[in-house]
């Protein structure tokens, strides 16, 4: 029954979706967003629809038995549930949302967006929930301070990924209506291929990298990470990388220490499609920085030349989040 | 419409804020509730206490299916049906309960509270005064108090409170708008149950020895009178109710009256105009001065001048009514009611028939007769008690020659007999005599203890004449009433006449319950008429009621919104001015980082704003200045802002 009476808003918001759509009101929008009046909707919840009709029955039993403090009680509390739809509606508006940090993450993890809410008025507000895609966050945000939230979203692919449009709502203070308002902050998140799970590969001897580097098997130094064998000995997993990953991997030794590498797009096996290459890609960069090494990056058309350390790892793997996209 | 979060209700504080208003609007039933449904609430209540105070996994469903089973079959065999008052309140009490137990989100937080508004309700089934408004005022406050926590899970106990507090507060005026407006009808709307008004305590439909006794430790209202101008004098006041006319040896039972539309009697001296205010018990009889030359609307009288109404008296009935104490009955009596008014039962009470027959034998007339019987009531030894023996088969003999202790159902009833036993038409008269005056209001306070009973005779010429049989025992008893007739240890503490200073608090007490009664709870349709005729509508329907009532509940609820958006705003002159400065930009697509200072968002716009740069350049520096500044300059707030305001792109 509550179903039938519900499927026409339903349908209303898909319709409301479509003229937002179509007036272009979808796009991102640029800078601080202040939920105004006119940006906040107001309609009664499923509870409010319930505690109605609860109001309906206790006055027609006031009515029929003559009850004058029944009608005092039907109607305060009636007043009271309407008065409810402005403190609901005051919890919602005037909210300002600005974006704030994404930090980039691989595809297949989940990204946080951090959206600054700035209550400016001098009212605490309370339960306000930020859904985007099925997450939901909640929070408070007393009188006159900035809250960030952060809203997870899992990255699919490598690329930019923004921020969906978000449905900030809240039932705050007695859950019988329901305030919300869609806003859509202009932020996105860099998503870095996935990596593989290959291991690194053995340096080629390069004209260009002066020595020719014999390398074999050791237990000099340590090189890098590869999927673990049952024969591997306990003492070279790496346990550490165990806890973070969930998958076994066991510590590589080298003779000696690569000092350079290159890792290049066209230099992989038959078969491999341009995102398993980057995946490849990507996997080694990590592996890389991990040893320490140094390397540099082949791609077609653009080159990264030998480097490490942090900011080194994060251009190569932005370069590879980014290539072939405008 | 989204479907609602379900998170673990897990504080215990809003579990006790919950249960504690739950309590509060269960336990004025507790006492009208069988003992086994009392038993269990306070088991289930104190058990989904303990489970969340402990955090303690809820009981299995099945357990409850039990329970619930149990509890229907239960309240059937007690009430030998699930519908009704009474069996209503028992199941929803019961339901409730259980609810509790299996309350594992906030969504059946909601069905709790709606049903607890629910159950307060059902408390104005059996009271409305005003301790058990309060009472569910209180139970409303922290019933919603533990809704608003449960929509915001983290806020402290005593915030919710707050905030329950201030929508009840901010509620209160559009209640009293929609309590005055809504178009009232008068129920009820369709038939209510058997069981909807008992419990009501009253005169009755027959009179036996106990009937009356039985009400005289009842200090429980009967009816106020408000009279217009001087009060008549108390002797006079007597209430007429119910009359019997047929005697089985024990009981008094009313006759055949006919109907009438009036009375006709003659009256002599001032006419006494009051008003009543009768409160419900359940009969017919209005209560009015002996004898009302008037007739409230929906009432009809009979040929023994009881006032009837249409409908039993159900709800708080108020009537104005004009009365004659000095009368003569002129209508003259039938046959067949002077016959019935001399019938005696069977062969019981042999000794009183004798002395009735004797007294006819010597005395001849009526009058000679009548002077006998009140001289042999006066100075035959009677004693006039609360607590009076018990009496055999042989009721008005064991009265009149063994015990000589009775209570004025016995003396009238006896004497009647005499009467009728001597073959003089009498009958049983029973009402009200008397009544309180509260000096706080003026009005007079008739309780169930003024119950009383006489004797009317009819004597040719001069018709129904009222004998009290009591007043010749106990003068004082009319006088000034029961309390000072009677050993004052009998007597029910609150009419003790040490006791002042108890009764001038009760007074008190009385005249605001009365306010109460009459503005509050008598607020009905003819009422609610009456206002709109003096706020100056002319012919008050349910149309212009329905329009007043949405025209002024949307101007306080505009109001009250203006309040609240407005109150709370950040009213910063200087902040105002900036932002009215960074939409400005922002709608041009220069938006401000949120990591930006003024000067920096200043120095990146200037470039794209060549002939406005200088007075971007100002503004923020007068802004980071007011903001920032050691010294603001005192006119910098206005001079930002009329830069702002100069500002256009």
């Amino acid at each position: 029954m509550l179903q039938r009476v519900l499927q026409p808003l339903r349908k209303y918001s898909r319709i409301y979706d479509f003229a937002q759509w179509f007036y272009r009101r979808h796009a991102p929008e640029p800078g601080t967003i202040v939920l105004t009046q006119r940006r906040v909707y107001v309609l009664p919840s499923r509870q409010g629809l319930v505690f109605g009709s609860s109001m309906v029955v206790m006055l027609i039993g006031s009515i029929n038995y003559n009850l004058s403090l029944g009608y005092v009680l039907t109607f305060l509390l009636t007043g009271m549930g309407v008065v409810s739809i402005l403190h609901t509606f005051r919890n919602l508006a005037r909210l300002a949302v600005s974006p704030g940090r994404v930090d980039p993450v691989f595809a297949g993890e989940v990204a946080q967006f951090h959206v600054h809410i700035e209550n400016p008025d001098r009212h605490d507000r309370f339960s306000l929930l930020l859904t985007c895609k099925g997450e939901m966050v909640s929070c408070d945000i007393p009188a006159q301070r900035v809250g960030v939230v952060a809203i997870p979203q899992r990255a699919q692919k490598r690329g930019w990924m923004p921020l969906e449009r978000v449905t900030l709502e809240t039932r705050f203070p007695l859950g019988l209506t329901r305030a919300w308002s869609y806003v859509r902050p202009d932020m996105r998140a860099l998503v870095y291929p996935t990596p593989d799970d290959a291991l690194l590969p053995l340096p080629q001897a390069r004209p260009e990298a002066g020595d020719a580097i014999s390398v074999g098997a050791g237990s000099d130094d340590f090189f890098g990470l590869r999927a673990y064998q049952p024969s591997d000995s306990p003492r070279h997993v790496a346990w550490k990388a165990v806890a973070r990953t969930d998958t076994p991997l066991t510590k590589v030794f080298i003779g000696r220490a690569a000092s350079e590498l290159w890792f290049d797009f066209d230099d992989m096996p038959q078969g491999f499609d341009t995102e398993a290459r980057l995946s490849r890609l990507s996997r080694w960069v990590l592996l890389a920085t991990q040893s320490g090494a140094r390397y540099g990056l082949r791609l077609p058309g653009s080159e990264i030349p030998l480097g490490d350390g942090e900011a080194h790892r994060e251009t190569c793997l932005r370069t590879l989040a980014l290539f072939e996209i405008a | 419409m989204q479907k609602p979060i379900d998170l673990p209700i897990h504080r215990f504080s809003d579990m006790a804020l919950l249960l504690a208003g739950l309590a509060l609007s269960a336990a004025p039933h507790a006492a009208r509730l069988s003992w086994w449904v009392s038993a269990a609430a306070t088991l289930f209540f104190s058990w989904r206490l303990f489970i969340a105070w402990r955090q303690r996994a809820l009981p299995p469903r099945w357990l409850l299916l039990v329970f619930t089973v149990g509890g229907m079959v239960g309240v059937y065999l007690t009430f030998r049906t699930i519908f009704g008052r009474d069996a209503g309140v028992t199941l929803l009490v019961l339901l409730l309960s259980l609810k509790l137990m299996e309350m594992r989100a906030p969504r059946d937080v909601f069905v709790v509270v709606f049903l607890s508004y629910f159950l307060a309700l059902t408390n104005f089934f059996y009271s409305q005064t005003i301790p058990t408004a309060a009472l569910m005022l209180a139970t409303v406050l922290l019933v919603t108090a533990s809704l608003s926590g449960a929509s915001a899970p983290s806020r402290p106990m005593a915030a919710n409170l707050r905030t329950a507090g201030s929508l009840l507060l901010q509620a209160s005026p559009v209640m009293l708008l929609l309590f005055l407006l809504f178009p009232r009808v008068q129920g009820p709307l369709w038939g209510v149950p058997q069981d909807a008004y008992s419990g009501v305590t009253g005169l009755s439909d027959s009179m036996s020895p106990g009937s009356l006794s039985r009400l005289s430790t009842s200090d429980a209202i009967a009816f106020r009178v408000k009279f217009q101008g001087e009060a008549p004098p108390r002797g006079t006041m007597y209430w007429r109710g119910p009359v019997f006319w047929d005697f089985d040896g024990r009981t008094w039972r009313p006759g055949g009256g006919r109907l009438r539309p009036s009375l006709r009697f003659e009256a002599f001296g001032k006419p006494v105009d009051y008003e009543v205010t009768l409160e419900p018990h359940n009969f017919f009889w209005l209560f009015g001065l002996d004898l009302p030359a008037s007739s409230p609307p929906n009432a009809r009288f009979t040929s023994d001048y009881q006032m009837l109404s249409i409908q039993p008296v159900r709800t708080r009935l108020r009537y104005d009514l004009r009365s004659y104490t000095d009368y003569r009955t002129s209508d003259g009596s039938g046959e067949e009611e002077m016959a019935s008014a001399t019938r005696l039962p069977g062969n019981l009470n042999p000794r009183a028939r004798g002395l009735g027959r004797e007294w006819r034998r010597a005395l001849g007339s009526d009058e000679a007769i009548l002077r006998q019987a009140i001289e042999y009531i006066r100075s035959g030894g009677f004693e006039y008690t609360l607590q009076p023996p018990l009496l055999q088969q042989n009721t008005v003999d064991e009265f009149l020659f063994d015990t000589k202790k009775g209570f004025c159902e016995h003396f009238s009833g006896a004497f009647t007999f005499l009467m009728r036993a001597a073959g003089v038409p009498a009958r049983v008269v029973t009402g009200y005599q008397g009544g309180d005056l509260n000096p706080v209001d003026d009005y007079h306070i008739v309780r169930q203890s003024d119950a009383h009973a006489w004797s009317e005779v009819y004597l040719q010429g001069r018709g129904w004449v009222r004998v009290d049989p009591t007043a010749a025992v106990v003068p004082s008893r009319i006088e000034s009433g029961l309390a000072s007739s009677v050993p004052q240890n009998t007597v029910p503490l609150i009419m003790r006449e040490e006791l002042a200073w108890l009764r001038g608090m009760r007074y008190n007490w009385d005249a605001l319950a009365n306010k109460w009664n009459q503005w509050v709870l008598g607020y009905n349709p003819d009422r609610q008429r009456d206002m709109l005729s003096k706020l100056g509508v002319s012919q008050p329907n349910w149309q212009n009621l329905a329009q007043l009532m949405f025209w002024s509940v949307a101007i306080v609820l505009g109001l009250m919104a203006a309040w609240l958006l407005w109150k709370f705003r950040n009213h910063d002159p200087v902040q105002a001015a900036w932002l009215s400065f960074c939409e400005k930009l922002a709608r041009k697509g220069m938006a401000r980082r949120p990591d930006e200072g003024p000067l920096d968002f200043a120095a990146r716009i200037a470039p794209a704003l060549p002939d406005k740069a200088s007075a971007a350049h100002e503004i923020a520096n007068l802004y980071a200045a007011l903001r920032y500044g050691r010294t603001p300059s005192p006119d910098g707030v206005a001079q930002l802002r009329r830069a702002v305001g100069a500002f256009k792109i």
